[in-house]
């Protein structure tokens, strides 16, 4: 679907609230919104809502042989989709190129980051490694896209417990920043990042130490605005990483502690748009009854008994195939040869194929043109002032012909071959 | 045609997860959820959990259009990898479904698209998808005949049904049975099976999804009391 396009009112309303340090969910220009983290029964599967942007993170893990050139590395995999659900916009084939930024972005941060000692992973030298495999799906996207998508990875990458050892990594968190001429925004919401000029992304670890920087959008800025922003992302990830860790504490006391775990917890039970049932049994104690009575209705299926025929090895018939349905042909050689030609040999491209039922005939209207090398060949004159016959398709030489230009092309075809 | 399946009833909520017999698993469900799509729903079986976005009636392409209703489109995404065939083949099950009983002549040369996010899969899947399908066009508001909502037996291999399987249960199961159902008669809208079954163990599962669906349509009815009443 086409994305809804931003009128030109609402741009400059926004651009201006913007000049005046106001933003649309009444926000402080380095505000975050709420982050909203969700543990799944599995190991690895969280859900992130920064806002109203939802990321579902899944981590998995095989165990593969290690690339060629890095024997003793395991291989860490990022991907991230973007669900069609997450905005109309988002269509199979029509977001490449944000999905592309994104991907790298991601992929970049992360690995450049060494938030995974990834020789840690490594199980035999050379033969088996870890694969780690995070998926990451966008559900609704209300802007900050890479920061939730993040946030989603890092938190997966905590909670996932591998077979034997449990994965702890440094976190990273990055922090998009929206430059809007001279204003900077922080965490930009969907409708703030299509007034934007161009966006900043830093990555920072917990130990203040920057990761990945990345500029896109063109936009100039002093190195005093840069300073200023890295020193906004390393407060920022200080508060963020605190969230990460109280939710992860959380999540673990609940499991140890034998309590409910999961989505279904996390369904706030106060809001009318939610609602609950317990186990509930169903009395199934007169299906057998019911059962019986539909059987003793229902007629007998009938009586089918299939006798193939064996043409070759391979190749069988059932059925007498249904009479030609295309109607009275003008012609009657070609009824002929149409009739005859259920059981004849449809060369096609060179391979001959024994086909027994007549309805294959009107397959091979759809066969591709093959340069025909049959006896049968005839000359049609076409004559402007009578009517074009319609030639039929000639099921020995598996020729598609419905106008007369074909036949033309037939014609000239067959010069070629006679000289 | 005596059948010798045996199907055990259990009366009252039982405290272990695990009861075999005819229960269904703790349901729970969220309407508009998301900002973006038209509608949204996050239907919970158990562990077992789907989130569905609807976006309809909206633009069609032109080599998609029907000229006298609205064309329905279904995507599955699983959690982990790629989509693949198996996807595909519930794409359809459920678009089949849904064709059935979505008032599409209301909408001619329109789009509903209904996109699926599995969250979490633990035993009767498809299930699952087809009910969180069903309250993501009730929140987004389109015109349907009747409400369906999907229900997944188990035979395991001495003859005992199982509704609602759980992971474990479908995998050690003789066979596998999804049956949609509508909610005005309790007729059949769509099954898939995976196994061996004789015929009266198809009907007895029949009957048995049909009882289930009770409980099912009474948890929609009361969802959607609870969102929309004045109290």
């Amino acid at each position: 679907m086409k994305e809804t396009p931003l009128s030109n009112c609402e741009r400059r309303f926004l651009l201006r609230a913007i000049e005046e340090r106001k933003r649309l969910d009444g926000r402080q220009t380095y505000d975050y919104r709420n982050i909203k983290i969700s543990f799944g029964t599995d190991y690895g599967c969280c859900i992130v809502e920064l806002g109203k942007t939802r990321v579902l993170g899944q981590v998995s893990c095989e165990l593969v042989s290690p690339k060629l050139n890095r024997a003793t590395e395991g291989i860490l995999f990022f991907n991230l989709e973007l669900s069609q659900m997450a905005a109309p916009a988002f269509e199979p084939g029509r977001q490449s190129d944000l999905l592309v930024k994104l991907n790298r972005l991601l992929e970049r941060c992360l690995r450049n980051s060494k938030c995974i000692d990834t020789e840690s992973l490594c199980v035999v030298a050379g033969e088996k490694v870890w694969q780690i495999r995070v998926d990451l799906h966008l559900l609704n996207h209300d802007g900050n896209i890479i920061d939730a998508a993040s946030i989603a990875a890092i938190v997966a990458l905590c909670h996932f417990r591998r077979p034997d050892v449990s994965v702890q990594g440094d976190e990273v968190t990055l922090v998009h920043l929206t430059p809007f001429r001279t204003f900077l925004l922080v965490d930009p919401s969907e409708r703030e990042e299509r007034v934007m000029d161009g966006l900043l992304v830093i990555a920072v670890n917990k130990h203040r130490e920057i990761c990945t920087i990345q500029s896109s959008g063109g936009i100039m800025l002093l190195n005093e605005q840069v300073l200023r922003c890295s020193k906004i992302a390393g407060v920022k990830v200080a508060e963020i990483t605190e969230l990460i860790q109280k939710a992860l504490e959380n999540d673990q006391k609940v499991r140890k502690e034998g309590g409910k775990f999961g989505f279904a917890e996390s369904i706030a039970k106060q809001r009318i748009t939610a609602f609950k049932m317990e186990e509930a049994p169903v009395d199934t104690s007169d299906v057998e009854e019911k059962a019986e009575e539909i059987l003793a209705e229902a007629e007998p299926p009938p009586d089918v008994v299939s006798k193939p025929v064996l043409w070759t090895p391979g190749t069988a018939q059932i059925g007498e195939g249904v009479e030609n349905s295309w109607g009275d042909l003008e012609d009657s050689e070609k009824e002929d040869e149409d009739e005859g030609g259920s059981d004849e040999a449809i060369i096609f491209k060179g391979v001959r194929m024994d086909v027994g039922m007549e309805v294959s005939n009107t397959g091979s209207q759809e066969a591709p043109i093959v340069l025909s090398d049959s006896e049968e060949e005839e000359t049609i004159i076409l004559e402007p002032d009578k009517n074009p016959k319609k030639i039929r398709t000639q099921t020995i030489s598996a020729k598609q012909e419905k106008a007369p230009s074909k036949t033309a092309a037939k014609k000239r075809k067959k010069k070629r071959t006679a000289n | 045609m005596q059948s010798d399946a045996k199907i055990r009833t259990e009366y009252g909520t039982d405290s272990s997860p695990q009861s075999p017999g005819c229960s269904l698993r703790h349901f729970a469900c969220e309407q508009n959820l998301l900002s973006r799509p038209d509608g949204s729903a996050s239907f919970l079986q158990g562990d077992t959990s789907v989130l569905a976005g609807v976006y309809g009636p909206a633009e069609v392409k032109v080599s998609k259009e029907i000229f006298n209703k609205a064309t329905l489109e279904v995507i599955l995404r699983p959690k982990i990898g790629l989509p693949g065939v198996a996807e595909k083949s519930r794409e359809r099950l459920i678009r089949n479904t849904c064709e059935a009983v979505v008032l599409g002549a209301l909408h001619p040369r329109t789009s509903i698209t209904i996109v699926l996010q599995v969250i979490s899969d633990a035993g009767s899947l498809m299930a699952c998808c087809l009910n969180a399908t069903c309250m993501a066009l009730v929140d987004a508001g389109v015109p349907m005949q009747a409400l369906f909502c999907g229900v997944t037996c188990a035979l395991d291999s001495d003859g005992t049904l199982v509704l609602d399987p759980t992971a474990k249960q479908e995998k050690e199961a003789r066979a596998v049975l999804t049956f949609a159902l509508d909610s005005v008669d309790q007729k059949l809208l769509m099954s898939t099976t995976k196994g061996l079954y004789s015929n009266a163990e198809l009907q007895q599962c029949l009957a048995a999804a049909q009882a289930a669906s009770q409980h099912v349509f009474r948890f929609y009815r009361e969802s959607l009391q609870r969102r929309y009443s004045k109290s």
